[in-house]
């Protein structure tokens, strides 16, 4: 019975999701099929056929350019997703103690996030100048030494596009895991007080845990986010000073429409799938074994019960 | 006050401008089990996490073991509880759960395990301590949900409708084993329920709440037998009570044609008084069948409905106009339309106040 129901929901379900596969299959599979091929061969200015082996791949690890990107991205993905997961977190506990006008800090906290990174990129461009930004602020309010402008100095550079992504990015953790905290039973803080368990420990040994759901929702949403990092490159520091905030996204478009170097920009963006794939990989794969220990679960109670 | 496991003073909780609970008042012995009984809402689950400590209560005082705890946190009121959804820590193994209470106090090692392994005997689930609460069926785990309780050695136990998430028969065997516990361990137990079963077979004395107020406190013979009010007697029984409104005059019953004599019953105050009154008669306290004879009152009715319910039968009749059911055996051979002979004894009726509603 509860086979054969099954077993007719996934048929409505796939016949109901067929026009997105075609366009799934058609779009995104054909245009990494092309991506791949592309980057075997010697393309320049216009693709071509002409296939080079793994030459491209080859000359890529050489290039100064592609390592500072490659750099950069391992910098500011961990240095995000630690900051953005804890600000986020900190920020959704905060929101969970039934504080007043939690609506309308709720939206503050969302804001960064509908708005473009373009426009992120160019408010932070000019908090972070040294003109008329943070520093000369802080400078004009008598701290005549204070300094705080890391965009013009290529050792630092990274790290102020690092706050800007932070920024952007901790109020939709907040939201996500901000709905993983509440869908915590009341009764399960109650047992803990009972228990006589100090509130941090109850953070940390039942309710995180508790919250992997949400948590992996937010660690795949930065993840995502970091790796195709463009838009705020380009609008606050243009990949520089000199080459030291590039990135892998931007130096794939660069390589397409600076350089003409077709070839050599798709073997960069399929270098760029990998991680993706890895990263679905592991999510597929961790949902597969936690599924089967369920069942299993399932399966031992019911023997027992 | 010091032979007092609990003693609830005065307390009154609002919430905002609601008042939940309005001066209550409840002195709990040592070793009793109390059970709060009433209709969803009334306010029994705000007084047991009043009595925890888990909401701060806007006035009064509460005592346990003879310590003024109104402002003690919950983990310091010697009490253990256990809730309706169980509240187990999903992500810990059950003997995690068992501990780590214990462990976070800075209990010894070897006293944590001792006490688990004592508990977990108790409660007879050794075989499960290794499992995740999710590998577990609802009756384990809210035996889990007690033995975190056990563990903790205390002398007051909170129950928050521990088996309303059970189905009929587990929730039959639970209520058993939980009678057993009380008995082995003897330590005060305070209950909330919704279930009149529940209450009458685990309690040693039942409050009945209703809009905030205990309307009785007695054993469960007396909340049966002697309702302190209409509202009690209403609410406990089940087929519940049939009430005949009428006068009460020189220790006589009277509606229309009806007079029943009230010879034998056991009046509250010395003075038997007279007025407007109501009368209320269990269904299972009519006499019918051969009985009937012996009866003081007996009256002749008409068979309207017949309600089958195996062990016993519930026939609908009228009396002086009302609806009134009587509880017959379950092989009783009646029919729609058919006369039927009914005994009343007084001296199990009772008696209310027409306009206070109290028992007279
Ligand atoms: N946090 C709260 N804020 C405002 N009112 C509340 C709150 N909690 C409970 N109440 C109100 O207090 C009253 C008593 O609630 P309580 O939970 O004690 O009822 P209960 O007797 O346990 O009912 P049930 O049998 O449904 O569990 C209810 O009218 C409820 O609406
Ligand atoms: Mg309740």
């Amino acid at each position: 019975m509860a086979q054969a129901r099954k077993r007719r929901l996934r048929l409505s379900a796939i016949i109901g999701t067929v026009p997105m596969m075609i366009v799934a299959i058609g779009v995104y599979v054909i245009g990494i099929a092309f991506t791949v091929f592309w980057s075997f061969t010697d393309s320049k200015l216009f693709p071509n056929s002409t296939l080079v082996g793994f030459k491209q791949y080859h000359r890529l690890w050489q290039d100064d350019r592609w390592l500072v990107a490659v750099q950069n991205i391992w910098i500011f993905g961990i240095l995000l997703m630690v900051f953005a997961l804890a600000f986020g977190f900190l920020l959704a506990v905060f929101m969970d103690q039934e504080i007043r006008q939690e609506d309308l800090l709720r939206s503050i906290y969302l804001y960064p996030f509908a708005m473009s990174l373009i426009v992120t990129g160019l408010v932070w461009q000019w908090m972070l100048d040294p003109n008329f930004g943070i520093e000369h602020t802080v400078r004009s309010l008598g701290w005549a030494n204070f300094q705080f402008s890391p965009l013009v100095d290529p050792n630092t550079a990274i790290y102020g596009l690092v706050v800007a992504g932070i920024w952007q990015g901790s109020g939709v953790t907040m939201a996500i895991l901000l709905a993983g905290l509440r869908g915590i039973d009341a009764e399960i803080w109650k047992a803990a007080r009972i228990d006589g368990i100090p509130i941090w420990r109850v953070y940390i040994f039942i309710v995180i845990p508790m919250m992997r759901g949400s948590i992996g929702t937010a660690f795949v949403l930065i993840a995502v986010g970091v790796v195709r990092v463009y838009d705020l490159v380009v609008a606050m520091t243009g990949g520089g000073p000199g080459i030291s905030t590039n990135m892998p996204a931007v130096y794939v478009i660069d390589m397409i429409t600076k350089s003409y170097n077709v070839g050599q920009g798709m073997a960069a963006a399929t270098i760029m799938l990998l991680p993706v794939i890895a990263v679905i990989a592991l999510i597929g794969l961790g949902r597969i074994v936690s599924t089967r220990r369920k069942n299993a679960a399932i399966l031992r109670a019911e023997a027992t019960a | 006050m010091t032979n007092h496991s609990v003693s609830v003073k005065d307390l009154t909780l609002n919430f905002g401008a609601v008042k939940v609970l309005k001066n209550l008042t409840l002195d709990i012995s040592e070793g009793e089990f109390i059970v709060l009984l009433g209709s969803s809402g009334c306010g029994k689950s705000t007084l047991l996490n009043c009595i925890a400590g888990l909401l701060d209560i806007s006035d009064g005082e509460i005592w346990i073991k003879g310590k003024n705890v109104t402002w003690a946190e919950p983990a310091d009121r010697g009490i253990g509880m256990v809730f309706q959804s169980y509240a187990l820590y999903p992500q810990m193994s059950v003997r995690g759960n068992l501990s780590f209470g214990l462990k976070t106090a800075g209990v010894p090692r070897a006293e944590i395990e001792k006490r688990v392994a004592r508990a977990s005997e108790v409660l007879q689930i050794e075989p499960l301590l290794d499992r995740k609460p999710s590998a577990l069926s609802g009756g384990q785990r809210q035996r889990v949900a007690i033995g975190r309780a056990l563990v903790r050695d205390v002398d007051v136990f909170l129950f928050d409708e521990p088996l309303s998430n059970l189905d009929a028969k587990l929730r039959a065997d639970l209520r058993v084993e939980i009678k057993r516990l009380h008995q082995q361990l003897n330590n005060t137990m305070i209950y909330v329920t919704h279930d009149q079963v529940e209450a009458m077979t685990l309690a040693d004395r039942i409050a009945i709440m209703k809009g905030g107020h205990i309307m009785q406190l007695g054993t469960p013979d007396e909340i049966y037998s002697r309702p302190q009010n209409r509202y009690v007697a209403d609410f406990i029984g089940s087929p519940s009570m049939n009430f005949i409104d009428g006068q009460l005059q020189d220790g006589v019953f009277a509606r229309g044609d009806l007079t029943i004599p009230m010879a034998g019953y056991n009046y509250a105050s010395p003075q038997p008084p007279g007025g407007p009154a109501t009368i209320g008669i269990r269904p299972e306290h009519v006499v019918t069948g051969e009985l009937v004879g012996n009866a003081p009152v007996q009256l002749d009715v008409t068979v309207d409905i017949v309600e089958p319910m195996g062990s016993d039968t519930l026939v609908w009749t009228e009396v002086a106009g009302e609806r009134f059911r009587v509880r017959m055996d379950g092989h009783a051979q009646v029919r729609h339309g058919e006369p039927l002979r009914i005994g009343i004894v007084p001296a199990r009726a009772s008696l209310f106040d027409a306009k206070s509603e109290l028992r007279l």
